[in-house]
């Protein structure tokens, strides 16, 4: 029972370890803007608190790992590319990375209101608070960045 | 009249609460002059600190020889600092002024003409344009011109050449103020007034040495202190500073939490006073939200959580929230020990939510002062010379970027306002990228005020990007430009400026500027004429000639926002007093407070800003404002705290804090021209805590070597001044390489600037660099 919810537990638990990585990786990737290296360094570590209160639940649901939506798995970023357009490429890779997370939390919010787990719920509600923290921030830094790099950049 | 360099504060003239300041006029002249020698007076106020003290120029033989503090003038009742006392006219008639415009040949400045020098910019101005578009344009400009400067080159910037990248240096030192009340009360400017001083039974400074960033302000607070009914003092400063002595005297509390855990602390004092039920209940009902996410933010605050965290006894901030909770009049001040530091917006929205939770704004007594750094930073926010738009319009709203474009008779677009516009330190980076290829810095002297100088300095000889600097002096910064322009200065030219409480005051011209310097405003409408900017219909962009022209153009701009001035004329300002806005048809004196009625320009169609995640900065959208329908109700920001990224390690042990002294100014352009100054601050020093001192066997006075990762400098130990906290370093920003005739260190010249240490770190939500969060390594020398 609530195999598939199982599922959803584990799609999170390691699409918030992935963007923890790469939210590392780019801040290491790009120290000359600062507004990328601290505010990456400053999700992750958010993120990351997050990852920490969802030991328990995955204790207790387990982590399903099916083959199906194994093929929702994004790999994390290993390594990062230099330049302006490395950097807008590097944000819209984490920006991909926080939406599938935020789309898996979205559905595991539902699960957890039809299952009324309220443990699970308010773990839920908090995670998309943050993830959507993290959509702000780099749609914020896009947004800023780009016509920059895209018009007059080197 | 005393020597103000020790006697900084002047003579005592206290009295009881709800009475006025005594008058107590300050005076200084030229060796050997009384006031009958005097050929006239010029109506002016002091620009050496953010105070906005009202003062006449005394002028004889065309040239200035002193000043007087204006008796009538609200802001300082007479009163002057000892910078501006000694400091406000001598470095005019200095011998090295810059008396010609200068151009860079062969590596060498050289004097030319000002059709040459212009002549230098405007081909690459176009050049640009042709290339790149205005996206290859940015300038960083001051808190130091004034109001019709500021608008003018806001004009140019925006609706000539179309660029966003404009910012002023109000970002080093005043940028989270203003970010703080645009996320609590939905727009900049300042709630509370000075005369709250005269009716509190409370003050609360927040990072804050008052004493000696604002002289004339705290001995309006020491009248109360040593008066009857006097208010209780509370000081929030990881140093034993004047403040601190101050609270001690008078029952408060001297609150030293470790650097990087003001919002830690700040969350404890909001939970507390929930705690203990102190709000008002009904006020925060009917005029604000937000309360229950605060609530939850701040809940794991606890009194012990913050001993832990802050290293502050949990009684001192229990008694600290008591005095806030308990007094029926509070008045908080805020500097750079909070907008300096780590989380600066969030923890000075902390400030505000104290406040709101009370109901403690627009009565007497009852202030916010969100201060600045610069006498008139207010206007360079006011008018768009920074990261704002002009009148506080909000780049992220349509209707407020069509109300420029009809202004200016432009088209919509060619406003730049897909982002909010380019911060200074970001500016730097394009400068240092070579996306931005000409940089124009006017009235500010980055080589040594901004963070991290090696890299600041490579980037202004760096042949990607052609440097413009106007100024009085040939600053560091202006020895390393490529087109230097001699500009005119204070008491040699006319215009406005807004202090710290909104007051608005008119400086005329007393002198005539030396040689072939031209007033900042002259220089930009020769920019304009040259460039000949447009508008839609083929008219001149910039219709006016004088500062009193430039004064009538802005009053339009401002119509109907939250800073109106349209009341407001040249004449009404010739006295008594400079006078605070909005001023308006309907409060033709001005307006002493604001939201006294609890409404707040927080509604979605009005606000300057729909607000940023206080952890991050990411924008919040139209749509999600237009949600939370503040609509006239401020907004309690929360944010929870998080440790600083960077802390000291075994290589670097040490936190430096860098700041302000005294009886300097800046980078000293002006007061260490001045002699009296300069012989009571003629070099840096390096202030360390007994315990550290101790350990690195340094005593008093030793020559010592601080190190961060970025470079080093050496100068002379003090223990006792103001006994940092255990860990922490202090060094004043104020000394470069000027004196010695050079744009930085080098073979003959050791490192002293506070700058070579620091790092490029800013708050996410106000861009404001972190000058107090370096980990730097101290030793003693043998020489130096």
């Amino acid at each position: 029972m609530a195999r598939h919810l199982s599922t959803y537990v584990g799609l999170v638990h390691r699409g918030e370890q992935t963007l923890v990585d790469s939210l590392r990786q780019v801040a290491s990737g790009h120290p000359e803007d600062p507004d990328t290296a601290l505010v990456c360094r400053s999700l992750a570590r958010q993120h990351e608190g997050g990852l920490q209160r969802l030991g328990p639940v995955a204790d207790r649901y387990g982590e399903e790992d099916v083959e199906e939506p194994q093929r929702l798995h994004a790999e994390a970023l290993t390594r990062t590319r230099s330049g302006g357009v490395g950097l807008l490429r590097d944000l819209q890779d984490l920006y991909v990375l926080a939406a599938l997370l935020q789309t898996s939390w979205t559905i595991l919010e539902q699960a957890a209101q039809g299952a009324r787990d309220d443990e699970l719920l308010q773990l839920s509600t908090e995670a998309l608070t943050q993830v959507a923290r993290t959509i702000a921030w780099l749609t914020t830094h896009l947004k800023a960045a780009s016509p920059q790099i895209l018009l007059v950049g080197p | 009249m005393s020597d103000r360099t020790v006697d900084v504060w002047g003579p005592r003239t206290p009295h009881a609460r709800g009475t006025d300041w005594p008058i107590r006029v300050d005076l200084h002249l030229a060796d050997g002059l009384t006031e009958a020698d005097v050929d006239r007076w010029v109506r002016s106020a002091c620009v050496l600190c953010s105070n906005g003290c009202g003062c006449e120029i005394a002028v004889k033989d065309g040239r200035m020889v002193g000043v007087r503090g204006t008796a009538t003038d609200a802001v300082n009742h007479g009163r002057l600092g000892p910078k501006g006392l000694y400091g406000s006219w001598p470095w005019a008639s200095s011998g090295d002024r810059l008396t010609t415009p200068l151009v860079r040949d062969a590596g060498q400045l050289r004097p030319a003409s000002w059709d040459e020098a212009m002549g230098r910019i405007v081909e690459q101005s176009r050049r640009i344009l042709r290339d790149k578009g205005p996206l290859g344009i940015g300038f960083y400009t001051s808190g130091q011109l004034f109001l019709e400067e500021y608008y003018t080159l806001a004009v140019i910037g925006k609706a000539g050449l179309g660029t966003p990248h404009m910012d002023g240096n109000t970002r080093l030192c005043t940028a989270t103020a203003g970010e703080s009340m645009k996320e609590s009360f939905g727009c900049d400017g300042q709630p509370g007034a000075y005369t709250d001083i005269e009716h509190t039974d409370a003050i609360f400074l927040y990072g804050h040495n008052m004493p000696e960033t604002q002289t004339v302000l705290w001995a309006r607070v020491l009248d109360r202190t040593r008066g009857d009914d006097p208010p209780v003092i509370v000081c929030v400063d990881p140093r034993t500073t004047d403040v601190a002595r101050e609270a001690a005297r008078t029952g408060g509390v001297h609150l030293a939490p470790r650097p990087g855990t003001n919002q830690a602390l700040m969350n404890g004092m909001v939970r507390e006073l929930l705690a203990r039920g102190w709000h008002d209940e009904q006020w925060v009902q009917a005029h604000t939200v937000g309360l229950e996410t605060l609530r939850k933010v701040v809940e794991p605050y606890t009194l012990d959580e913050v001993e832990r965290i802050c290293s502050v006894p949990a009684a001192d901030v229990a008694r600290a929230v008591e005095i806030f909770g308990t007094s029926e009049r509070v008045l908080s001040t805020v500097l750079q020990g909070f907008y300096q530091s780590h989380q600066a917006t969030a923890a000075a929205c902390q400030v505000n939510n104290l406040h709101l939770l009370r109901g403690l704004i627009g009565r007497p007594g009852c202030g916010i002062l969100q201060m600045n750094g610069q006498p008139t930073a207010q206007n360079t926010r006011e008018t768009g010379a920074d990261g704002d738009l002009p009148g506080f319009r909000n780049w992220d709203n349509a209707e407020h970027i069509a109300q420029l474009a009809t202004l200016w008779n432009v088209e919509e677009k060619i406003i730049p306002h897909w982002a909010p516009p380019t911060h200074a330190m970001q500016i730097f980076r394009y400068a240092e990228q070579g996306s931005i290829e000409l940089l124009w810095i006017s009235a500010t002297n980055p080589a040594v005020s901004m963070p991290d100088l090696h890299r600041v300095r490579q980037v202004l000889t760096s042949e990607k990007c052609f440097v413009v600097v106007q100024d009085v002096f040939l600053t560091e910064t202006a020895r390393l430009a490529d087109v230097v322009l001699p500009a005119a200065g204070w008491g040699e030219k006319t215009g406005t400026y807004t202090n710290v409480n909104r007051t608005v005051h008119l400086s005329e011209k007393a002198v005539e500027p030396p040689g072939e310097a031209r007033s900042d405003l002259d220089i930009f409408l020769a920019y304009a004429d040259a460039m000949d900017f447009r508008d839609k219909d083929g008219g001149p962009l910039i219709t006016w000639r004088t500062p009193e022209e430039a004064f009538e153009a802005w009053k339009r701009c401002s119509a109907g926002r939250p800073c109106d001035y349209t009341a407001l004329t040249y004449d009404r300002l010739r006295g008594p007093t400079g006078i605070c806005w909005p001023v308006t048809d309907e409060h033709p004196d001005g307006t002493e407070r604001l939201y006294g009625d609890g409404v707040f320009p927080t509604s979605t169609d009005y606000c300057e800003t729909y607000g940023r995640d206080l952890l991050t900065g990411g924008a919040v959208t139209r749509e999600q404002h237009a949600a939370q329908d503040p609509a006239g109700r401020a907004v309690l920001r929360g944010a929870p705290y998080v440790p600083p990224l960077e802390e000291p390690d075994d290589d670097y042990p040490l936190r430096l804090a860098t700041g302000r002294t005294v009886y300097h100014f800046h980078t000293r352009t002006k007061t260490g021209r001045a002699r009296e100054l300069e012989a009571a601050a003629p070099g840096a020093w390096v202030e360390l805590a007994e315990a550290d001192a101790a350990a690195l066997g340094v005593a008093d006075g030793d020559p010592v070597r601080v190190e961060s990762r970025r470079g080093w400098i050496e100068a002379p130990a003090r223990i006792e001044r103001t006994r940092p906290r255990e860990g922490t370093v202090f060094v004043p920003f104020h000394y470069g390489y000027w004196d010695a005739g050079a744009a930085g260190p080098d073979d003959d010249r050791e490192p002293r600037a506070a700058n070579e240490l620091t790092l490029t770190w800013w708050d996410p939500v106000s861009k404001q660099p972190m000058f107090k969060t370096a980990a730097v390594r101290v030793r003693r020398v043998e020489v130096m």
